[in-house]
């Protein structure tokens, strides 16, 4: 049922002898369907019209980074052929619940088009989208082939609606459900998938809080021998998760449920042979309340990981020192700050191969017992880990000094996300604020992707990001600045960047309005609790038709300020769906 | 699924009223230095919390830039770094709430949750420690998800052990004088003292260690659980825990099931601060039965 190609033969006739034969448009397309990357794609489609065409029609898989940029229809019109759809809605802090509740990005309108125009679609990946039962429901009924759905940090649903999907979905190969605002209604879902269901490769429900009937999910385990992805929740027991090993020895990646029960002996090694007879085992997660009497029982797969994500893991400095010897093949590791400078420093000295750490605080909001981690960590790992090029590091208290010599040792950061809990802190030996640190990271990281700054700031450090980080494409700044000036240097001098969020600095209109020129090649900008005004905002919207300037009003403020800004080119001019606080200026 | 602010208010005011001891953090804002000097504040016309909610960061950022120290302390309702609580703060490790209603929702719920003035001075004088939370919406940047699974410090407007998921856990936190943080264990999964005070041995044995002067990790494995045994059940520390009622009693005076039943929470203490325990213990287990 594939539409009707467009044939050029017309462009045969038209070659004379000064030009190449065109090729035929099968070969072009055969040739373009090889090149994935999405932006690749973008760029091959603006090379001229047939190369234009030729993407049109081999276009398989679409990636749309904000939901409101471009409609359904559009893509439908542009693109026939489409069987995979990543959409991403909400702005990045509404994980962060600066975004209200009903603020759009839902994505039935979506399915509606997709199911008259795909109906072969295969694949959807959802991040910050609204999707209710009704839409899962839809589309668990609307496209027969479908395969693969994947939902991060969305909203608006229940277990209901996965009913629906592992109930219609015959051919699904990946169940992926992440971090969502869902309704944990119960864990009869899993039990949905009928017992002819065969195909599963990726099932997550990690972060789904109820209780799946176990008998139900062993068999599905044990009939789905393509299975390669398992990541189980917390009420799955150790010894659960032995009998799920034991099926599927196939798996790539596991992620454990509560590693809290008491085992006896048997058990133990029972358990301990079930994660060895795991040959393909490359990453392991869940680990919840992880205590290293159990621990050892991964340390057989240890050798072959190269993700381990402890970060629900309370484990302390010496549990992993123990650990981490056994895992010198590790790429990513994510963390609690629990295990503090101490644990930090096992890091560096067994993971050479170390290229991601992410560390998360334990306590965020408790300021008394818990101490974390501190600079020195960052710089232990920084030591012995020189490949390392992605970092997330939550910490209480940082130094300049230190930052330079991270990046001295390292770099080659790609993403550089810091985030001092305390806003405003300065340098915690100097009392200077944290200026120098990020000009350090931007003087020395020149592939540097993705930033996040913290700590007390000048419009200096903007000054340095302006000049020096000329590949920056995503910035997140909070409680930083000190004028307009700031904001003006990142927006007149980063060429790559894409999006822009910050918090509560005080860059206002003139800040808002030097990046004119610089908003439509932008994804998106979101401000919030800074200085601009609604005037600045209506300028800004006047001037740039082609861009949404929306402003979500807070009852409490008066009329002039404008809370929070999100600005972002579209195609489609003023969302339709626009709650009553979001005004479209 | 979004609740109404005013519901809430009264709540977390009355929680706080119950539950909190002079041991809890004082949280204050920049501006405010500590509870007693908030009435200056408010004679400025600034409470020290509606000047950081209804203008975002325009004065408290300028309060910074002016060099006023005081902490930024947050309450548990910001960010997550997972899933977007539709019924906001009700996942919150703190309890309070951090309501999503509709536009600019967060703002003034914020500003509803604040203590006023009146009350503040109110519940000082009743020795309770100021308790508005700061409410700084998202900070630091931490999914609901990750914020709700870790929750190692139980809600403060929890009166019993914290009950987590799943009817079958009994978690209570465990803290050890000398330990820079607590631990959390689940009562269920032990069915009798021996079996709690092993499984709290294991827990601790690092700290305790340390404290011997011994090196580091490697010291648990050759050093005897023995000594740590002699720690606990020698002279150096005594295990207790506080029950329903507030009090804090020996552990092994009741029977094992009324302990699961009234444990709040438990602190292995140095011995010379336990005394004067004993007493209260049999005194108790007396009206009890």
């Amino acid at each position: 049922m594939d539409p009707v190609r467009k044939r050029t033969k017309d462009s045969f006739k038209s070659c004379d002898s000064t030009h190449l034969a065109p090729f035929p448009d099968e070969v072009l397309e055969k040739v373009l369907s090889l090149v994935k990357s999405h932006k690749d794609r973008s760029s091959v489609s603006l090379v001229c019209k047939d190369w234009y065409n030729a993407d049109r029609w081999s276009r398989g898989k679409i990636f749309i980074g904000n939901c409101y940029s471009v409609s359904p229809e559009i893509v439908a019109r542009r693109f026939p052929n489409i069987r995979s759809v990543t959409l991403k809605g909400k702005p990045r802090f509404s994980d962060f619940n600066l975004v209200p509740q009903n603020w759009g990005a839902d994505i039935h309108s979506w399915l509606v088009v997709f199911a008259r125009v795909y109906p072969f679609l295969e694949e959807l990946r959802l991040k910050r989208m609204v999707v209710s039962d009704e839409s899962l429901e839809f589309l668990a009924n609307s496209f027969p082939g479908f395969k693969v759905l994947s939902l991060l940090s969305c909203d608006g649903f229940s277990t209901d609606g996965l009913k629906a999907i592992a109930t219609h979905c015959k051919n699904l190969t990946e169940l992926d459900i992440q971090e969502n605002g869902i309704d944990d209604l119960g864990g009869g879902w899993l039990s949905c998938f009928p017992e002819t269901f065969v195909s599963l490769e990726v099932l997550n429900f990690a972060s789904l809080n109820s209780d799946v009937t176990f008998d139900a999910l062993e068999r599905l385990v044990n009939r789905c021998k393509t299975l390669r992805v398992l990541k189980v929740n917390k009420h799955i027991s150790l010894d659960q998760l032995q009998k799920l090993l034991l099926r599927a020895p196939q798996l790539m990646e596991v992620g454990t449920g509560s590693f809290q029960q008491e085992l006896v002996p048997r058990q133990f090694s029972e358990l301990e042979t079930a994660f060895k007879s795991c040959k393909n085992l490359h990453t392991i997660s869940g680990l919840w309340e992880a205590s290293s009497v159990y621990l050892p029982v991964i340390y057989p797969a240890c050798v072959n990981l190269t993700y381990l994500n402890l970060s629900y893991a309370t484990l302390q400095s010496d549990e992993l020192s123990k650990l981490l010897p056994n895992c010198s093949n590790l790429r990513r590791l994510w963390v609690l700050d629990t295990v503090e400078d101490k644990g930090l420093e096992a890091v560096g000295s067994s993971c050479p191969l170390l290229e991601e750490l992410r560390v998360f605080p334990a306590d965020p909001f408790d300021q008394d017992m818990v101490h974390g981690v501190t600079e020195s960590g960052f710089v232990a790992v920084s030591n012995g880990c020189r490949k390392l090029h992605y970092v997330l590091y939550f910490c209480r208290q940082m130094t300049n000094a230190a930052v330079a010599t991270i990046v001295k040792n390292c770099p080659d950061f790609t993403h550089f996300r810091l985030c001092i809990m305390n806003p405003g802190q300065p340098d915690y030996l100097t009392s200077e604020p944290m200026d120098e640190a990020f000009g350090a990271v931007v003087k020395t990281c020149t592939k540097l992707q993705r930033l996040a700054v913290s700590g007390l700031l000048t419009d200096r450090t903007f000054e340095y990001i302006g000049k020096y980080a000329k590949n920056l494409e995503t910035l997140s700044v909070a409680f930083a600045g000190s004028s307009d000036w700031g904001m003006q240097s990142v927006m007149e001098g980063c060429p790559r960047l894409r999006k822009l969020e910050i918090r509560d600095c005080p860059f206002g209109n003139a800040a808002l309005l030097s990046g004119l020129d610089k908003y439509e090649s932008m994804r998106s900008l979101w401000m919030s609790a800074c200085n601009v005004t609604m005037n600045g905002c209506r300028l800004l919207a006047k001037n740039m038709p082609r861009l949404n300037v929306e402003v979500i009003k807070d009852d409490e403020s008066d009329d002039n300020e404008a809370d929070k800004v999100y600005v972002y080119r579209t195609v489609v001019g003023p969302r339709r769906d626009a709650p009553p606080f979001v005004l479209t200026l | 699924m979004s609740l109404q602010t005013e519901e809430k208010a009264p709540n977390m005011e009355t929680n706080k009223g119950l539950n909190l001891k002079a041991t809890e953090l004082r949280l204050g804002l920049p501006g405010s230095e500590s509870p007693e000097r908030n009435s200056s504040e408010e004679k400025d016309g600034k409470n020290g919390y509606s000047h950081l909610v209804t203008s975002g960061a325009k004065r408290v950022f300028s309060d910074t830039i002016n060099g006023v120290s005081g902490k930024w302390v947050f309450s548990g309702n910001g960010g997550s770094d997972g899933e977007v609580p539709q019924n906001g703060g009700l996942f919150s490790p703190r309890g309070g709430a951090k309501i999503l209603g509709g536009g600019g929702g967060e703002k003034s719920v914020v500003k509803e949750n604040v203590i006023p003035a009146t009350e503040k001075k109110k519940n000082q004088a009743a020795g309770v420690p100021h308790a508005a939370k700061a409410q700084v919406v998202g900070w630091p940047p931490i999914r609901s998800f990750r914020k709700n699974s870790m929750a190692i410090n139980p809600p403060k407007n929890d009166s019993d052990a914290e009950e987590k998921l799943g009817s079958g856990c009994l978690y209570v936190k465990v803290s050890m004088d000398g330990a820079p943080y607590l631990r959390k264990v689940d009562l269920k999964t032990y069915s009798s003292y021996l079996d709690l005070s092993s499984g709290l041995e294991k827990m601790f044995s690092c700290f305790t260690i340390g404290q011997c002067g011994s090196h580091g990790a490697t010291a648990r494995d050759g050093l005897s659980e023995s000594r740590l045994v002699d720690l606990l059940h020698g002279s150096e520390y005594v295990l207790t825990y506080e029950d329903k009622d507030g009090d804090w009693m020996l552990v092994g005076d009741v029977p094992w099931n009324m302990f699961t039943e009234t444990c709040k929470r438990m602190r292995i203490m140095k011995s010379c601060d336990a005394t004067g325990l004993a007493p209260r213990a049999m005194e108790k287990c007396r009206n009890r039965n």
